[in-house]
């Protein structure tokens, strides 16, 4: 990891953007309070993984382009979701093999986009950010699958929660199986889809836990859509909408 | 061949889903899953991630070398007085395999598990020509007793309960109705204890070849296939010609990872060794020795650089195991031979994309399977591979309806167009008014309904991020 820089660029994701704006303000807030600056380069758009997931390199190709050209100055680029990190860090460098140039700006680029826990905790040192709730508050973490699996992240969230005053961080069973979701898949294959995620609702109720966190809003968005109609009593959250909320 | 139902995945999979005595026995997975983990606890992370190291190395030089290590055991087993065949197809090694059993007036063949041969069709086509071919390994021969296909790599009858395999031995052969499990084990055991004597042919698959010595190596845990290697005059090993490894003490990496990530055992029961027939000065053994090695499309996976790894897998079932898709769906779905996660790969590979083009979409792309290949086979990132093809590849190969196509260059213009991005958004949060209710959406038209069937859908932002950013000045209030 390089030196923590003073500026950062926030990709804020298409998800977050056009649905959940609390989560890319939380991200801001939580990064002004650790004193960065930060950027948000407004011609950014999506990081192209929907295409890419589905098949349509084509398609990803471009919209993996325009990320190269909208961030190629940024110092460093923070994003609050593990699956649009690992689509920049892990294949756009796939993307770009026949294209040296553009696959030699990809992997720079690549080196210093950061999830936003991962960019926290491995690039500034910071676990606890000085966020609290009222005591005994119930916290469990999910572990989204790209997250986990293509950027390795896991004690990071972790860390950040138990490092938040008031709150009391559980685990709940097997939190690092997928929710289900898996863009397109959890429309494709729904019933299969919705029968993984009945297994993490469950677990979740079990464990007790008042709160959900998880590092990206898609998964969130597909755990929450089922709550909602189940009538659960568990708020899903973002870690950075959590942590920012507990922030004076 | 085995019939290919790769294309009635969806149906499979939801009658699956709608089979409660199914979702039952999936669950029962763990079992495998936990043994794992507990076994790798034994040997320790460190030794374990070498071992997995170490055989990727092997795997790697194996396959790029592939004709000469298998040229080099053909060479070694007719050196022990072995016969070789090279068959590029399953109808190829059927006729070889028929032949053989003409020659030596075979009637009874007594056989233990095989995937390769499952592939093949084989038991369907010894019946056919009027040879009884009888499957020895208990969940094989509960499968073969039903007509059924293999649910599992590993466990091919763990979708059967001990009540079904009563009812089946009653009806089949004849047996009392008892449900304790070593009653109906001692069943089974009596009807193929008399089929062990009298079968004239054996048929095994093949865990592992070594090309140095000529040497086949056979795991199982019930002694069967020992049986089968080892009473009848004939013996045909059936291998598909990715099981090649180069060195005898290759086997100590394989056999070290095989049994720890199949079903966390240190070694299975019997781990049996064959070297050609039986020689002048041994009591045991066949008076012959027949090795199949089976191309049947497998050459399409080595020749093509982006799914060559599929061939590094050893089929320890473990990616079943971890895999939320096949935990739900069971391993009928994937409508051939090979199910969950490297199925994925290997069947559209082997069967044909366009016959095949559901599994590489029916995932959720989580890694969970590479997390537990014991050789780090990058299940996930193949899977993108073939839906690369699916999307963009030759017409016949192609999946992905117009409608799909459409949405992506909309999408796409989106993509390049901030101002439209923008619009886009506030476009919807008006179209989505109607479809309201207490601010969430319970209800989408197709192709997204998919989705509400069960869960309601976010509203779009009335105000997106890049609408407030230019209020969110520093230190202002955050809402």
């Amino acid at each position: 990891m390089q030196r923590a820089p003073k500026r950062v660029a926030l990709f804020v994701t298409c998800l977050v953007d056009q649905f959940f704006p609390l989560v890319g303000e939380g991200v801001v807030k939580v990064l002004r309070h650790l004193g960065l600056e930060v950027d948000f380069p407004p011609a950014q758009t999506c990081c192209g993984q929907p295409a890419f997931n589905s098949g349509y390199r084509w398609e990803a190709t471009v919209a993996a382009r325009r990320f190269l050209e909208v961030f190629k100055d940024a110092p460093a680029i923070v994003a609050p979701s593990g699956s649009c990190v690992s689509m920049v860090r892990v294949f756009y460098p796939t993307l770009f093999h026949n294209d040296p140039q553009r696959l030699a700006l990809a992997r720079q680029i690549a080196s210093r986009t950061y999830e936003f826990t991962q960019f926290l905790v491995r690039v500034l040192g910071v676990s606890d950010i000085g966020a609290r709730y009222a005591d005994g508050l119930v916290v469990t973490y999910h572990d989204s699958c790209h997250s986990l699996r293509e950027l390795g992240i896991q004690e990071e969230p972790r860390a950040l929660l138990r490092a938040v005053q008031g709150v009391r961080f559980v685990e709940f069973a097997h939190h690092e199986v997928c929710c289900g979701f898996g863009g397109t898949f959890s429309v494709k294959y729904a019933p299969i889809s919705t029968a993984i995620l009945q297994d993490k609702l469950e677990n979740i109720a079990d464990s007790g836990a008042q709160v959900l966190v998880a590092t990206d809003s898609s998964c969130l968005m597909h755990i929450e859509g089922a709550m909602r109609r189940r009538r659960m009593a568990v708020r899903p959250v973002h870690i950075a909408q959590f942590l920012a909320e507990g922030l004076p | 061949m085995v019939e290919v139902l790769t294309h009635q995945f969806q149906k499979s999979a939801q009658k699956a889903l709608r089979d409660a005595f199914v979702q039952n026995s999936l669950r029962r997975l763990s079992h495998f899953h936990e043994a794992r983990a507990q076994a790798l606890a034994e040997i320790g992370l460190e030794r374990w991630e070498a071992l997995r190291e170490r055989a990727r190395q092997i795997k790697a030089h194996t396959i790029q070398h592939l004709d000469h290590y298998l040229a080099m055991l053909a060479e070694q087993v007719e050196k022990w007085g072995g016969k070789v065949c090279w068959a590029r197809t399953a109808q190829e090694a059927n006729e070889y395999v028929l032949q053989v059993a003409r020659r030596h007036g075979v009637r009874l063949i007594i056989k233990s598990k095989s995937m390769v041969s499952e592939e093949m069709g084989l038991t369907h086509v010894l019946e056919e020509a009027g040879v009884e071919a009888v499957e020895t390994d208990l969940g094989e021969y509960i499968i073969q007793l039903a007509r059924e296909r293999p649910f599992h790599i590993i466990a091919p009858a763990i979708h059967k309960s001990k009540e079904q395999v009563a009812d089946l031995f009653a009806q089949r052969l004849g047996a009392e109705p008892v449900t304790d499990i070593p009653a109906l084990a001692g069943i089974a055991r009596r009807a193929l204890r008399e089929k062990f004597v009298q079968a004239d042919m054996g048929i095994t698959g093949v865990n592992f070849a070594v090309a140095e010595t000529g040497t086949i190596a056979i795991v199982t845990n019930e002694g069967n296939g020992r049986m089968c290697t080892s009473m009848p005059r004939v013996h045909i090993a059936i291998m598909g010609m990715e099981k090649v490894i180069p060195r005898w003490e290759d086997l100590a990496v394989f056999l070290a990872l095989l049994t720890r990530a199949a079903t966390g055992q240190r070694i299975s029961s019997y781990v049996t060794f064959v070297t050609g027939p039986r020689r002048s000065d041994e009591e045991d053994g066949p008076e012959e020795f027949h090795l199949v090695i089976l191309d049947n499309g497998r050459r399409r996976l080595l020749e093509d650089p982006e799914l060559q790894e599929a061939l590094y897998c050893i089929r320890c079932g473990a990616c079943l195991n971890a895999c939320p898709v096949y935990g739900k769906v069971g391993g009928h779905a994937y409508g051939w031979v090979y199910p969950g996660p490297i199925g994925s790969i290997v069947t559209p590979m082997l069967v044909g994309l366009p016959k095949a083009k559901d599994l590489p979409y029916a995932s959720s792309l989580c890694g969970a399977c590479r997390e537990v290949c014991p050789l780090r086979i990058n299940i996930p990132h193949m899977l993108l591979a073939l839906r690369q093809r699916l999307a963009e590849g030759a017409p016949q190969e192609r999946k992905g309806s117009l409608l799909e196509k459409a949405l992506m260059r909309g999408w796409l213009f989106l993509v390049e167009h901030p101002w439209a991005f923008g619009l886009a958004g506030r476009v919807a949060s008006l179209l989505q008014r109607p479809l309201m209710r207490n601010g969430r959406i319970p209800w989408l038209p197709p192709p997204f309904n998919g989705w509400t069937r069960s869960r309601d859908f976010p509203p779009v932002a009335s105000r997106p991020f890049r609408a407030r950013w230019k209020t969110l000045t520093r230190g202002g209030t955050h809402d």
